[in-house]
């Protein structure tokens, strides 16, 4: 008897919180759609292959950041150093790329992966005292987090010797940043990796470039994040520190180390978009990361992960990362004024996390 | 340590026939024991046997000591007097996961679950298996833990309609299913529940206490605290009552009452 009450007991409870459910899953992609539907009837040029290219391309630097931040959030925690760690490796990035080429063999062939692989390292650092501060001595995030933006944004200045963003006048470091995996051009057809060499007579301004370097890397670090999140031990750990800290501790999950990681591969990301920000615009700036921070966090929670902790997925932060960068290219497109992109994202961080709320009100009912 | 730990001793899953030279030792044997916290006496010189297939109530009004003694028990606390022996063996745990590690898993009322994740995650919770995938990078055993919950939920009679939703969609009871379950299927050698039914309804409760006597069955003595006199006269055979930090009675449930036990309780009759 027990078992059928069960069994009848159960969709009651179900019934109350699913179409709320659905709703916050899907409402991100419906709200994408509808971006993509509202642009491309209102704004000339918008629905173009270029323009849909110019959106994602933008959007690498911040797709690396935002998915250091969701593993942050679905931990309960939030990064809100990653803007100026960023900016902190692509001056390190730059200082050193600076520094080795002309005092190296080989040149860029050795000086510039050995310049990324100090940038990564050093810009690891801040998210190492981040997970310390966090998971040992118990520093609230938001907290620790704050201090190293702070820390990260003095260091980012001294280093760069002035506040001024560091050059890199060196031949070939731009290519590499600005370039593409595939072009096309109709009178040479497909060639990879660099431009063709056009014969006379056909128009450079038919060249079409497909896939931009720095969106390859985001490509490939978001693959690997959500394979990371969704099939691996340390995914499902983040879950449970997110979902239930104690329990998590209970289970003999090591917390502290695990919330070191957490904020490591957070501020390493942030690294790999700062070496590439020197990669593309050829300098390094402190405050390069600064407006990408707002960025990640909307992203994350615009992508339905929970800042209560415990909910969320890459590919949501995919898509929310997408609707920002599709608001801000649509704005322009439209013809309205550059600051109401802050406004209109603003509001949809704030609709995001009215959702989340009023989720977890019913959930918890 | 986790590849450790995830491997599951199956041979001594069933422990139900170990015979009666087993059956002559306590599994748990709490000897004299004391825990002060300052100048307050919480458990004083307190003495208990747990023997296999047994279920013992604990009972006592609040602050009785019956939660500082499972905690002293379970590895939370540290005692200051006394002996804890089990399976024979004088014990000192450090810490829960000591006493864990041992086979003594407590049930709490918070569950001690993750309410985001679902029933075979829960299960598996900190002891994930893991696969090599394309021979180097590890991916978690997804199938294998579904399995492995279906059989277990099985075994005890545990129906979850759909096991890939997040435990937070169960119903209190089938939570507390999904917790005892876990300790269950990693071999406990003692269970402690902590008020199990309290915050369930009525057919829940039923279930739940069901569950306690198919533990009994397994041979897998149980330590069941409760406010509830009825739960414990449904379940119990033994029932060990505190008052103000010290054991004032023990009664085998077939020849108690409720008002006798109430009384030890309020402290209106001694042993």
């Amino acid at each position: 008897m027990a078992k059928m009450v069960q069994q009848l007991a159960l969709p009651a409870a179900r019934v109350k919180s699913r179409p709320l459910e659905i709703i916050s899953r899907f409402w991100s992609w419906l709200f994408l759609l509808l971006l993509l539907l509202f642009f491309s009837l209102t704004g000339p040029g918008f629905f173009s292959f270029l323009n849909l290219q110019s959106i994602v391309n933008d959007m690498a630097l911040a797709l690396l950041m935002s998915l250091g931040q969701t593993f942050v959030i679905i931990a309960a925690g939030i990064d809100l150093s990653t803007g100026f760690t960023m900016g902190f490796a692509a001056v390190i990035e730059a200082v050193v790329l600076n520094a080795l080429v002309g005092r190296l063999p080989l040149g860029l062939a050795l000086a510039l992966p050995l310049s990324i692989l100090i940038a990564l390292g050093v810009g690891t650092l801040p998210g190492l005292v981040n997970g310390i501060l966090i998971g040992r001595l118990r520093v609230p995030p938001f907290i620790a987090t704050l201090g190293m933006y702070g820390i990260a944004r003095g260091l980012g200045f001294i280093f760069s010797g002035g506040g001024q963003p560091v050059s890199v006048q060196i031949p070939g470091v731009g290519d590499i940043g600005n370039g593409y995996l595939l072009y096309y051009h109709p009178a040479v057809g497909f060639s990879w990796l660099h431009t063709p060499v056009l014969p006379p007579g056909a128009r450079p301004r038919d060249l079409v470039s497909i896939l931009p370097f720095p969106l390859i890397v985001a490509i490939v670090a978001f693959l690997l994040c959500h394979w990371l999140l969704s099939r691996t031990r340390f995914g499902r750990h983040t879950y449970a520190l997110g979902g239930a800290p104690e329990a998590a501790r209970r289970a003999g999950i090591p917390v502290a180390r695990q919330t070191l990681k957490l904020y490591m591969l957070s501020a390493f990301l942030a690294s790999v978009a700062g070496v590439l920000y020197v990669l593309r615009f050829t300098n390094g700036d402190a405050n390069a990361g600064d407006p990408l921070l707002l960025d990640s966090i909307a992203a994350v929670v615009i992508g339905g992960a929970s800042l209560f902790g415990g909910e969320g997925t890459m590919v949501g932060t995919l898509i929310g990362t997408l609707i920002i960068y599709v608001i801000q290219n649509g704005l322009v497109i439209i013809g309205i004024d550059p600051y109401w992109q802050f406004v209109a994202i603003g509001a949809v961080i704030i609709l995001a996390v009215l959702m989340d709320q009023a989720k977890a009100r019913v959930l918890s009912r | 340590m986790l590849e450790e730990k995830a491997q599951r001793p199956k041979a001594e899953s069933g422990q139900a026939g170990l015979g009666s030279a087993a059956d002559a030792r306590p599994v748990l044997e709490v000897r004299d024991l004391v825990k002060r916290f300052g100048g307050l006496v919480a458990v004083d010189h307190v003495s208990l046997a747990v023997w296999p297939g047994e279920v013992v109530g604990l009972l006592g009004d609040n602050g009785a000591g019956k939660s500082t003694l499972i905690k002293v028990i379970s590895g939370v606390y540290r005692p200051d007097g006394g002996q804890l022996l089990f399976e024979g063996q004088e014990v000192s745990f450090a810490s829960p996961m000591e006493a864990r590690r041992r086979g003594i898993e407590t049930i709490y009322q918070d569950l001690a679950l993750c309410e985001n994740l679902d029933a075979p995650a829960n299960i598996f919770l900190g002891r994930e298996p893991a696969r090599r995938r394309w021979g180097l990078l590890k991916e978690l055993d997804e199938r294998y833990m579904l399995q492995e919950t279906q059989h277990v939920l099985e075994q005890l009679d545990i129906h979850i309609p759909d096991l890939r939703q997040p435990i937070r969609q169960l119903s209190g009871g089938q939570r507390q299913s999904v917790a005892i379950a876990r300790a269950i299927y990693w071999n406990a050698r003692l269970m402690i529940m902590d008020e199990p039914t309290a915050a369930l309804g009525v057919a829940e409760q039923q279930k739940v206490l069901e569950l306690v006597r198919t533990l009994r069955a397994r041979g897998v003595p149980v330590i069941l605290i409760s406010h509830n006199l009825q739960d414990v006269f449904a379940v119990a055979d033994r029932v060990v009552v505190m008052r103000r930090g010290q054991k004032v009675g023990e009664r085998r449930v077939a020849e108690t009452t409720t008002n006798e036990l109430v009384g030890l309780m309020v402290g209106a009759e001694r042993v």
